[in-house]
């Protein structure tokens, strides 16, 4: 009788191993509702306006579209023709974001903590107007900035670099600085890192302010003798999940920075394509051309490469245990 | 007061003259923005350029308002729609960002790894591309010209999410345990440790997230086709366009630069302070 009843019952034992399992689930999830209830407001909002959309975006890489209707499966034809035959997207866009993102990146990183940590070595009353100076660049927004950078750069004698360079001697006629494809994209980085202090260069200054006085004074005592040993061994590992929420901001800023150089050309896409970055390149299929499925397969690349970027600072930081 | 003037070293004090040099140059843009709004147009066309406004006059805040008195839709409707669109999304951000990052920094719960990934990696996409999407969505949901529409996109924010969860994990967990065994619940736990401690995150979150509402201008241009629903900034940047090569419009153009400005002037320093104050007497770590 029991030899007879021995299969079912390992079916039986393996059915109860499952569903004892599942029930564990089920517990935990019931033991941690809570949680779910304090993500559920956000966690709606984020699957219905940025992971759905995304999911169709990405989908749309794999097709012909053009916004209209008719919607064909070609497979990986887009990402085979971006990198075979878009001759603009490899010579052009590419190389000016690798030079703009490589430039403005750590450029803009580097100089954001330099002030940052300055600014905390100064008196506290007075911090408050440097940070206000130092951040109100990227405060105004496209719209002041559009104002200022193209009075700023205007080709003729009277914009005000041309006028000082003009004043000192050391040209002698005006340049054209926005037209001419060889300024472009340097007038680009320089603007960029001009606005470069913004979201992470805040959580750098909040973050120092996080760091224990008294590990200072404990550095000290180890025989930490100047303010560059004090950087290296106590503020830097006291605000790691600030640098990296910096650094991720940085990447993602950069490889996205794309409405620079239309601000400052007003034109959508860049004479002889100087100052055409991955972000232009979709706008151009996306709004001009209407070939959404290509841009979609441009967004998906760029995603990639922002991803791994993003593993780079990830790894740098080596905080994997606490994210 | 003696005291203090003692603290200061040698090195603050060329720490401050350099500074204040380069602060001078950086904050050049807002200077020439202040000073260009206030240009009477005969000072616009000098040779050489001056930088400074010689007299200042009222005249392009005018034009720029009775720009829309003659429209169909006035001015006050553009910043009516503005104001409550920013304060209901700013308010509504901080609750729901911090609620999420509180949970998600401090506990561990199935999916907890999935949401994170999916956060940090939904970063990265580039807002360009998923415009399309989004329209379909919002009017698939009938949140078409309403105020909810200009909300609720704004609200799924994983930058917010991102920094708050780096900061509050940094809050010693041993504070929370204290708080469990003096009998305080996960609510309890989340308003009066987590919240007050975490200001500073809560401020910087606070400041970028009004300053990307206040300017942002796709909500009402995809989402709102009936123009009583549109915001300011959309009004200002359709005054702009084309604007760009033209000496004449420069005036209105900076008038409107600086009315966008302003807001987000005030909000910076009334949450920086915060920022740099609470975490020095909080005794936290």
């Amino acid at each position: 009788m029991n030899t007879e009843l021995s299969p079912s019952l390992v079916k039986v034992a393996r059915m109860t191993s499952v569903r004892l399992k599942w029930n564990r689930f089920w517990t935990e999830i019931r033991r941690d509702s809570f949680c779910y209830l304090f993500l559920a407001p956000f966690l709606i909002c984020f699957t219905v306006f940025i992971v759905v959309p995304v999911i169709m975006a990405a989908t749309l890489g794999f097709t012909s579209y053009d916004g209209f209707g008719s919607l064909r499966f070609i497979g990986f034809d887009n990402y085979i023709a971006l990198f075979t035959q878009d001759i603009i997207f490899l010579t052009k866009a590419l190389p000016n974001t690798f030079l703009f993102a490589l430039i403005v990146g750590p450029g803009g990183y580097i100089l954001a903590f330099l002030f940052a940590w300055l600014i905390h070595q100064l008196p506290l009353r007075v911090r408050d107007y440097y940070t206000l100076a130092f951040y109100a660049p990227s405060m105004a927004g496209g719209v002041a900035l559009s104002v200022v950078w193209i009075a700023a750069f205007s080709g003729d004698r009277v914009g005000y670099l041309n006028n000082f360079l003009l004043h000192m001697g050391w040209i002698d006629n005006a340049i054209v600085w926005l037209q001419k494809p060889e300024y472009l994209l340097k007038v680009m980085i320089v603007v960029s890192l001009w606005i470069s202090f913004s979201v992470g260069f805040l959580a750098m200054l909040a973050g120092l302010q996080t760091v224990n006085r008294e590990l200072y004074e404990a550095g000290r005592i180890d025989g930490i003798s100047n303010r560059l040993q004090e950087v290296f061994y106590i503020t830097l590992p006291s605000m790691k999940p600030q640098l990296l929420f910096s650094a991720v901001m940085t990447i993602v800023t950069t490889l996205k920075a794309g409405s620079i150089s239309t601000q400052l050309t007003g034109l959508p896409i860049t004479p002889q394509y100087a100052g055409h970055l991955v972000i232009n390149h979709i706008d151009d299929y996306a709004f001009i051309r209407f070939e959404l499925g290509y841009a979609s397969a441009i967004s998906v690349v760029l995603l990639l490469v922002s991803y791994f970027a993003m593993r780079f600072a990830y790894r740098l930081f080596g905080s994997k245990e606490e994210l | 007061m003696i005291r203090r003037l003692r603290r200061i070293t040698p090195f603050q004090v060329i720490l401050v003259v350099v500074f204040t040099g380069l602060a001078a140059f950086m904050s050049l843009p807002i200077v020439f923005i202040l000073n260009h709004a206030f240009k009477p147009t005969n000072e616009l066309f000098l040779f050489p350029p001056r930088f400074f406004v010689q007299n200042p006059t009222g005249s392009n805040f005018e034009q720029l308002f009775l720009h829309a008195t003659n429209a169909t839709v006035p001015f006050s409707r553009y910043v009516f729609n503005s104001v409550v669109v920013v304060t209901l999304t700013l308010i509504s951000v901080i609750v729901v960002s911090t609620m999420a990052a509180y949970v998600l920094a401090k506990y561990q719960f199935h999916f907890k790894q999935l949401i994170l990934s999916l956060i940090t990696l939904s970063l990265m996409f580039a807002p360009e591309t998923v415009g399309i999407p989004r329209y379909l969505i919002i009017s698939g949901i009938h949140l078409n010209n309403t105020y909810l529409g200009h909300i609720l996109p704004a609200l799924a924010s994983p930058i917010a999410v991102f920094m708050l969860v780096g900061f509050i994990s940094q809050i010693p967990g041993e504070l929370m345990e204290a708080a469990r065994i003096d009998g305080a619940s996960h609510f309890g736990i989340f308003t009066k440790i987590v919240l007050p401690l975490a200001v500073p995150a809560i401020a910087t979150i606070s400041i970028f997230t009004f300053q990307g509402v206040w300017g942002d201008i796709e909500t009402s241009t995809l989402f709102m086709q009936d123009e009583t629903m549109r915001t300011l900034a959309f009004y200002v940047n359709s005054l702009l366009s084309g604007l760009q090569n033209s000496v004449a419009g420069q005036n209105v153009a900076a008038a409107a630069g600086l009315l966008m400005f302003i807001p987000n002037l005030i909000i910076f320093l009334l949450f920086q302070r915060k920022v740099l104050e609470t975490m020095i007497h909080s005794g936290i770590k």
